[in-house]
């Protein structure tokens, strides 16, 4: 068992002709993904590395029974990508952008909501990937290895940095979701600690958060209320000075909020573990892990 | 990007918000003219993104034209420093503002609330004074109303919000109308946030605009290119600015050990390692993803023209980023540029073996994992 994608997932790309699109596309069918349609408008019709091209999500759905839909569409155009995907019946889409802007994205989120057709998960994030079975995203797939444990992460290369750990470590993952670094995005937290804890095979979950936003405390409080698996948490930027904005548009500490003091806080009240360092992340689990008996 | 304070007025006014009268320039005889016809009295403004500006003397008031062109004559072309812009600004153009009478003052904002993935437009009488103080002091002296995304804001509701931030009944109905157009410029310029304060009450009973902060979402602007011009004075360092000029995300921190990195979140942590390991960061720097050879030099040099800067780390863990390529572009940088510090980088991920292949017999440290190459850079600068 897994979260949100498995073997069974036919994935449709918009914008898989694009140089990124292409490239990540490639990389998906060698890892065994079940890429079943690219959407480019005005390039329906062709074929790109054995996939055939469409101009409307639409045609992509009716033709090839798409049911996840991942996103490499320029920022101008990503919002109205993801309400495509939408009104096409996909249940699940990844939006891997970065950069779209924020009016797009409350836009795009209040409008999926509205409708309750599909999840949408990022943008400006890495994608999802269960691995040895369906890698939707940018992430480096070798480094990925099947078992118990699930994470979550706003940051894309700390994932793979705690990925790469856990896995060195011996302790393979059940699925691994980027929920992306802007301000706006569809999954929160909160969204995914819901699915790995109703995920059989999912044994404990780490969840790696950084400064800004409070969307790790809101993830603590129901850590603290409705999960029973155990959680190991890093936060990253805890030396970032306020006011300064890291990169990650959603990354800055306002008006006191966001510090990453308040997020170890709540976690730790939470009863998870807060690793000081990502190379302390594999340990902790560890220790979960035998706590609970596997 | 903030706005300068004349383009936050101009943006304003546009959306049809009362500011007070004025004009920017850049030359001191045009300011003289400008100051005239207001009739003698006003202010002028340094144009200049800083805090503290009025502190470091780059603001003041007049009574006749002739000393607020003398004044602008002094102001244009000298340099500003001040507690939170110890570099400084040179002063490039100047605002010559009208002086209004002020009775009352209250305060308005809107910005994302986060949280609740919506505009919040935060009310309230206690203007002229730091919100954050107020936030402090009395939090009820706040009033948030949020804006429902698909339906924008009724009237009633912001008739409700502005009478519970007991605004003066005298001036509610101009406060409720401008609370509607300040929402209508956010969201038609692609704000990030918008700030009054104050919200200025004239004895003759008019609502106005005294002082506007505006800044927009750098996403947004390939739709906003009037403002392109100005986006990279927008930046608190020189070596900010010239970033922004060449699209790399890097925010000086003024320690001593430069570092790049992929990923915002990897290099948000490659600081923490290097605080750990008992040095201070320079600058935060993330190459971005999928960085050809080209942009690591560019890079490189960015985190180079910082005179602190003792020693480097690159810390590069590689999905979309080939680390091949980074390897290339660092050497190619380290073959036009003298590089006399010592350097540590850790390479990861797609295609590490080919980058760590490159690097081989260069002056390049390596290093396995993030914190070995904290301790190596960090030790390596203190021997």
């Amino acid at each position: 068992m897994s979260i949100l994608v498995n073997k069974d997932t036919k994935v449709v790309v918009a914008g898989m002709t694009g140089r990124e699109g292409s490239f990540h596309t490639g990389q998906m069918i060698e890892y065994g993904t079940n890429v079943v349609a690219g959407v480019t408008p005005g390039k329906g019709g062709q074929e790109l590395l054995g996939v055939p091209i469409f101009n409307t999500m639409a045609e992509a759905v009716a033709e090839t029974g798409a049911d996840a839909s991942l996103l490499f569409v320029p920022p101008p155009f990503a919002a109205d990508s993801v309400m495509e995907s939408d009104a096409a019946g996909i249940p699940f889409c990844t939006l891997i952008t970065e950069g779209v802007p924020v009016d797009d994205m409350m836009r795009a989120v209040a409008k999926i909501k509205a409708t309750g057709n599909s999840t949408l998960l990022g943008g400006n994030c890495a994608g999802i990937i269960t691995p040895e079975e369906c890698k939707m995203g940018i992430m480096p797939g070798h480094i990925f290895k099947k078992g118990p444990v699930g994470l979550v992460s706003r940051s894309g290369t700390l994932t793979y940095e705690v990925v790469w750990e856990l896995t060195r470590g011996g302790l393979g993952q059940t699925t691994c979701v980027g929920i992306g670094g802007d301000p706006i995005i569809g999954t929160r937290f909160i969204d995914t600690l819901m699915e790995f804890e109703k995920d059989p095979e999912t044994k404990a979950v780490v969840m790696i958060g950084e400064i800004g936003g409070t969307d790790e405390e809101v993830g603590a409080e129901f850590i603290k209320n409705h999960m029973t698996k155990p959680v190991v948490s890093f936060i990253s930027g805890r030396t970032a000075p306020p006011g300064k904005r890291m990169g990650h548009a959603g990354a800055i500490i306002s008006g006191g909020k966001g510090t990453p003091q308040a997020k170890v806080d709540a976690l730790l009240d939470a009863g998870a573990a807060v690793a000081d360092r990502t190379s302390d992340v594999a340990t902790l689990v560890k220790e979960a892990l035998s706590a609970v008996g596997v | 990007m903030k706005l300068h304070e004349y383009q936050s007025k101009d943006l304003l006014a546009k959306y049809g918000v009362a500011v007070p009268g004025g004009q920017v320039t850049s030359d001191p005889e045009e300011a003289r003219k400008i100051a005239e016809d207001l009739g003698g009295s006003c202010v002028v403004k340094a144009q200049v993104l800083m805090g503290g500006r009025g502190k470091a003397g780059g603001v003041k008031l007049f009574d006749n034209a002739d000393d607020a062109g003398t004044f602008a004559k002094e102001l244009l072309g000298k340099k500003l420093v001040s507690i939170q812009n110890p570099d400084g600004m040179i002063v490039e153009q100047i605002l010559i503002g009208e002086l209004i009478d002020i009775a009352e003052e209250y305060y308005l904002s809107v910005l994302l609330d986060r949280a609740e993935q919506k505009l919040v437009v935060m009310i309230s009488k206690e203007g002229g004074v730091e919100i954050e103080q107020v936030a402090h002091d009395t939090p009820e002296a706040i009033v948030r109303l949020h804006v429902d995304n698909a339906w924008g804001l009724d009237t009633f509701q912001v008739r409700d919000a502005v009478a519970q931030a007991n605004i003066p009944a005298k001036a509610q109905r101009q406060m409720v109308a401008m609370i509607i157009k300040l929402v209508e410029a956010y969201r038609g310029s692609d704000a990030e946030m918008i700030e009054i304060n104050p919200v200025a009450w004239t004895p003759d009973g008019k609502l106005i605009a005294a002082d506007a902060k505006v800044a927009l979402d750098d996403s947004a602007l390939f739709r906003h290119k009037e403002f392109a011009a100005t986006a990279d004075e927008s930046a608190e360092h020189p070596i900010e600015a010239e970033a922004a000029r060449r699209g790399i995300a890097y925010v000086n921190l003024g320690g001593e050990i430069g570092i790049m990195g992929n990923g915002a979140g990897l290099v948000m942590c490659s600081l923490d390692e290097v605080n750990a390991a008992g040095a201070s960061p320079a600058n935060f720097l993330d190459v971005g993803g999928g960085a050809k050879a080209e942009r690591v030099k560019s890079c490189i040099e960015l985190v180079l023209m910082d005179e602190n800067v003792t020693g480097l780390l690159i810390n590069i863990f590689g999905g979309i980023t080939r680390c091949d390529e980074v390897a290339k572009g660092i050497l190619q940088a380290f073959d036009e540029m003298e590089v006399n510090i010592p350097v540590v980088a850790r390479v990861e991920g797609t295609a590490a073996e080919e980058g760590l292949r490159l690097l081989e017999g260069s002056q390049i440290i390596g290093a396995q994992t993030m914190q070995e190459a904290a301790a190596k850079i960090v030790a390596a600068v203190k021997a």
